[in-house]
């Protein structure tokens, strides 16, 4: 039997998604003492890898795993034997033969971690692949939202938008999924260039190209990278434009309701799709979203190796469990 | 199954919450220094009567409630449910602190929460206050204060609430 | 040496029958009722199968020279020997590739020495498939290859697709497109739609096909040259090609199994297993394919075989090439998703793209005395499923596992040479 992974949102489902985030909150408390670290998962071993560079991602997932105890590893492919010619296969089944519980994998191909969930017996998370899911992103997403609105029952009447290169976008695939799981309401914000083709009712609740008429009245406004090599594409006409239309101005800052959060997965493109100092914001939880992304991975980490039931117990385990009894 | 068997009343375990409350302060001279800590789940009610009872016999005490979940030495092993997030609002450095659970058992969840416990700080001393001792200890933890001895077999379910104690 | 093929349905372009067949040295001697086997005859008990012409498959990835490792000629030839065919086209997107006459004369070679079917070099359009200059169509064709595609890719300029159709007239040559206006495509591993956006996959946008068959249905109409269109997926290009046709333009067009058999929703594995260029689509295109093929739009069933070795295909969706394997799964796929006649599925297979191919003289002939002996003997009901491990193909890449196909090939006989008996490809 297989273990479990997180490759989607869909993976978790709603109920899945509050464990999660349920669980997030003993890690926080654990992540605001002196010594922020516990047992749950000594003797596990988390391996890194990460075959597209993100040294923020990557550092908060290896931060996650040390406070849970486990032993991590880390591969980065631009140091490995990709460049060798090695396939991507013979890679996790080497790493997989060491003994790792674990595979946390960050790939610029769409797909690329379900296939590896494919190929080992470990746990695989999803770190982020292409245009496809970048789960653990969607989850401190929910996760800050939660806690700046304590609204721990779910998401019902929340109104977000989401604005920017959706199509190109994994965290706007998976946070819109998540948090529509939750019961928000998600428009999408974005011209038809940045939009995926069809997209329609199964991706979000409604999809606009005019900022303007809902920014306020939205609960949280959610802005998207813009990267630079997407006006190369005639995807838009010119960066200036595109702050124009969809950039969070001063003007459209003074259009926010008070209580209107403002979310970013970074790196942010400062001048771009945030042309004013988040600092300045009173609703910005940019800092906290990156705060809140250990607590959320150490919780994803210990729901998938820590909590048992799916991890089929070996026959000495099994033992220790029957004459463990009951709790007391 | 085995029917329920009500072993403790109401009136018995409101008794056994005075008395244990009389030996904390008898035990520490007074309550200088001694924090109440409920284990998660079954210990945060009895912390809090034993504080009632503390604070109405001398004068009142912190309480706080610690989840030992992710300390537990059977992670991976069966689905573990964390109760509510720990919650030691004060200084663990150098009190003397009483760890308070319903019912002691294999010993186990005693062991996670003094691992717990340390990650806050360093006590000067810990003691431990159970309603139930039910025997079968799997490892070397001895209650320092308790409610009642009650023999039970382990496949037995002992349950202890303000309400009573009962077994099936 | 001689051959006596009993009892079976015969099914050619003239009708059906049942009968007796019998094969001498490369032709057929003798059809009818109840022949008397001769001293020297090998039975063949066809009771209960159908004996057609053999098939003809118009487009074939045999990898040599140059990708040995996935298929060669001679492995390429068996798969086709136990699909039923007796002719296939090999696509030039060899290295080197088919746009000389040494090259074109290696592959037939090889194809004669393998002596399991026919194999029917393809020309490039353009030196080295670069869509830059055009590869010497009169020494080719003078070296027997009758189709030319660059296939792999389409020509994108559109004033050198005109030259090469002026170029063509008169040369007895058929010039054949893979339709797809690369601007639209780049970095595409899937059908553009609702499935891609939801895998966030990047998207093969229908009107990067159906914008350069329209271009080249408009070309044709304008030099009066036929064209061949390769592997039509979605329905607005079988309506192209059937207003075309309407407009009695000289083209013909083909399908592959998996364009009427597979869907996008494939794509949601990332099994680059499905990863075919081009994509899957959706089912209403699948609906349009099958119609154009029941209503002659679509005049043949052509694979697209197109085998990779497993770590190619082990690989995420945009690294891995595309191509699925056909040969050995073609009939079994068609008889079981088409809602055809059999003998206009048969049509399809044989002698209609024999034509197409220029080989109409020798393959897809009716079953008559002193006929060429090309013919597959096929039971049209069987059930079966795909066991990737015993594929003749030295590839593995079939969509196919786990899937029921109907409609297997018992025999096929090559230049009077049974070289499939029984399932079990021979020589």
């Amino acid at each position: 039997m297989s273990a479990r992974s997180l490759l989607t949102i869909d993976d978790l489902g709603s109920s899945g998604i509050m464990r999660v985030l349920d669980l997030a909150d003993h890690m926080a408390e654990v992540n605001r003492r002196p010594n922020p670290k516990v047992p749950a998962l000594r003797g596990k071993t988390v391996c890194n890898v990460f075959f597209e560079d993100s040294t923020r991602t990557r550092l908060s997932f290896e931060t996650a795993a040390k406070r849970l105890s486990a032993d991590t590893m880390t591969f980065a492919a631009s140091q490995s034997s990709i460049n060798k010619g090695e396939s991507l296969r013979d890679t996790i089944e080497t790493i997989a033969a060491m003994g790792v519980d674990a595979f946390v994998v960050r790939h610029k191909s769409s797909g690329a971690p379900q296939l590896i969930a494919g190929w080992t017996q470990a746990s695989v998370i999803n770190a982020g692949d292409g245009w496809h899911a970048h789960p653990t992103q969607a989850l401190l997403d929910a996760y800050t939202v939660r806690t700046a609105l304590s609204r721990t029952g779910g998401f019902d009447g929340l109104r977000m938008a989401i604005v920017g290169d959706v199509k190109h976008s994994r965290v706007a695939r998976s946070t819109v999924q998540a948090f529509r799981m939750l019961g928000a309401h998600v428009t999408v914000v974005a011209p038809r260039t940045l939009l995926p083709p069809d997209v329609g009712d199964r991706f979000a609740d409604a999809v606009t190209d005019r900022l303007d008429d809902l920014i306020g009245d939205v609960d949280v406004l959610y802005l998207l990278r813009m990267q630079h090599e997407r006006m190369h594409e005639a995807l838009v006409p010119s960066l200036r434009e595109y702050t124009t239309r969809f950039g969070l101005t001063p003007r459209r800052a003074a259009m926010l309701g008070p209580q209107t959060l403002v979310m970013h997965p970074g790196p942010m493109n400062r001048g771009v799709e945030i042309a004013v100092d988040p600092a300045e914001l009173p609703g910005a939880v940019i800092t906290q979203q990156v705060t809140n992304g250990i607590a959320v991975r150490m919780a994803v980490l210990f729901d998938l190796l820590g909590s048992g039931g799916p991890i089929a117990p070996t026959t000495d385990a099994a033992t220790d469990v029957t004459t463990e009894g009951p709790t007391e | 199954m085995v029917a329920a068997k009500q072993v403790l009343g109401p009136d018995d375990v409101r008794r056994a919450v005075t008395r244990m409350a009389h030996e904390i302060i008898e035990r520490n001279r007074g309550v200088d220094g001694v924090v109440l800590v409920g284990i998660q789940h079954g210990g945060v009610w009895l912390a809090a009567s034993l504080a009632e009872e503390i604070a109405r016999i001398d004068t009142p005490v912190p309480v706080g409630s610690l989840d030992a979940s992710l300390y537990r030495d059977d992670i991976g092993l069966r689905p573990v449910a964390p109760g509510a997030v720990s919650d030691l609002s004060f200084d663990v450095d150098g009190v003397t602190a009483v760890l308070v659970d319903d019912v002691l058992f294999t010993g186990r969840t005693v062991r996670a929460a003094l691992d717990a416990l340390a990650d806050y700080g360093r006590p000067r001393a810990v003691q431990l206050a159970v309603l139930v001792d039910r025997g079968h200890r799997e490892l070397p933890i001895r209650p320092d204060f308790v409610g009642k001895n009650l023999p039970t077999s382990t496949g037995e379910d002992v349950s202890a609430t303000a309400e009573g104690v009962v077994i099936s | 040496m001689s051959l006596l093929i009993t009892g079976g349905r015969i099914i050619d372009r003239d009708g059906e029958r049942i009968g007796d067949v019998r094969v001498v040295d490369a032709h057929v001697a003798e059809v009818g009722p109840a022949l008397e086997p001769g001293d020297d005859d090998r039975v063949i008990d066809a009771a209960g199968l159908v004996v057609s012409p053999g098939f003809v498959d118009l487009h074939v990835h045999l990898r040599e020279p140059g990708r040995e490792e996935a298929e060669t000629i001679e492995t390429g030839s068996r798969a086709a020997a136990l699909g039923g065919y007796t002719a296939v086209v090999a696509m030039p997107n060899t290295d080197p590739t088919q746009d000389s006459v040494e090259v074109v004369d290696f592959v037939r070679r090889q194809g004669e020495r393998a002596g399991l079917c026919e194999v029917l070099p393809s020309g490039s359009i353009t030196v080295g498939r670069a869509g830059e200059t055009l590869t010497p169509f009169a020494e080719l064709a003078g070296a027997g290859v009758t189709l030319f595609t660059d296939d792999g890719n389409g020509v994108q300029d559109p004033l050198l697709m005109r030259r090469a159709l002026e170029y063509a007239d008169g040369l007895g040559i058929t010039l054949a497109q893979h339709c797809e206006v690369e601007r639209l495509t780049a970095g595409a591993v899937m059908h553009e739609g609702d499935c891609c956006s939801r895998l966030g996959l990047p998207g093969w946008p229908a009107i990067a096909e159906e914008l350069m068959l329209h271009r080249d249905i408009e070309l044709v109409r304008l030099t009066g040259v036929p064209m061949h269109f390769l592997h039509l997926s979605t329905a607005r290009s079988v309506e192209l090609v059937r207003r075309a046709k309407a407009d009695g333009l000289s083209i013909t067009a083909e399908a592959t199994p998996h364009h009427f058999s597979l869907t996008d929703e494939r794509l949601a594995s990332y099994d680059a297993i499905y990863k075919v260029n081009p994509p899957l689509r959706t089912a209403h295109d699948i609906a349009a394919i099958r119609a154009g093929l029941a209503d002659g739009t679509i005049d043949a069933i052509a694979t697209d075989h197109a085998p990779h070795v497993a770590e190619a295909k082990e690989q995420p969706l945009d690294q891995a090439p595309p191509g699925m394997l056909g040969l050995e799964t073609a009939l079994g796929v068609s008889l079981a998703h088409l809602d055809m006649p059999l003998a206009e599925v048969i049509a399809a297979m044989s002698w209609k793209p024999a034509s197409i191919a220029g080989v109409a003289d020798r393959h897809g002939r009716p079953i008559a005395v002193g006929e060429p002996a090309n013919l597959a003997v096929f039971d049209p009901d069987v059930e079966w499923e795909v066991i990737p491990a015993r594929l003749a193909s030295k590839s593995r890449n079939t969509p196919y596992v786990g899937v029921a196909l109907r409609g297997r090939v018992v025999h096929t006989i090559f230049n009077g040479h049974a070289v499939v008996v029984d399932g079990i490809a021979g020589r």
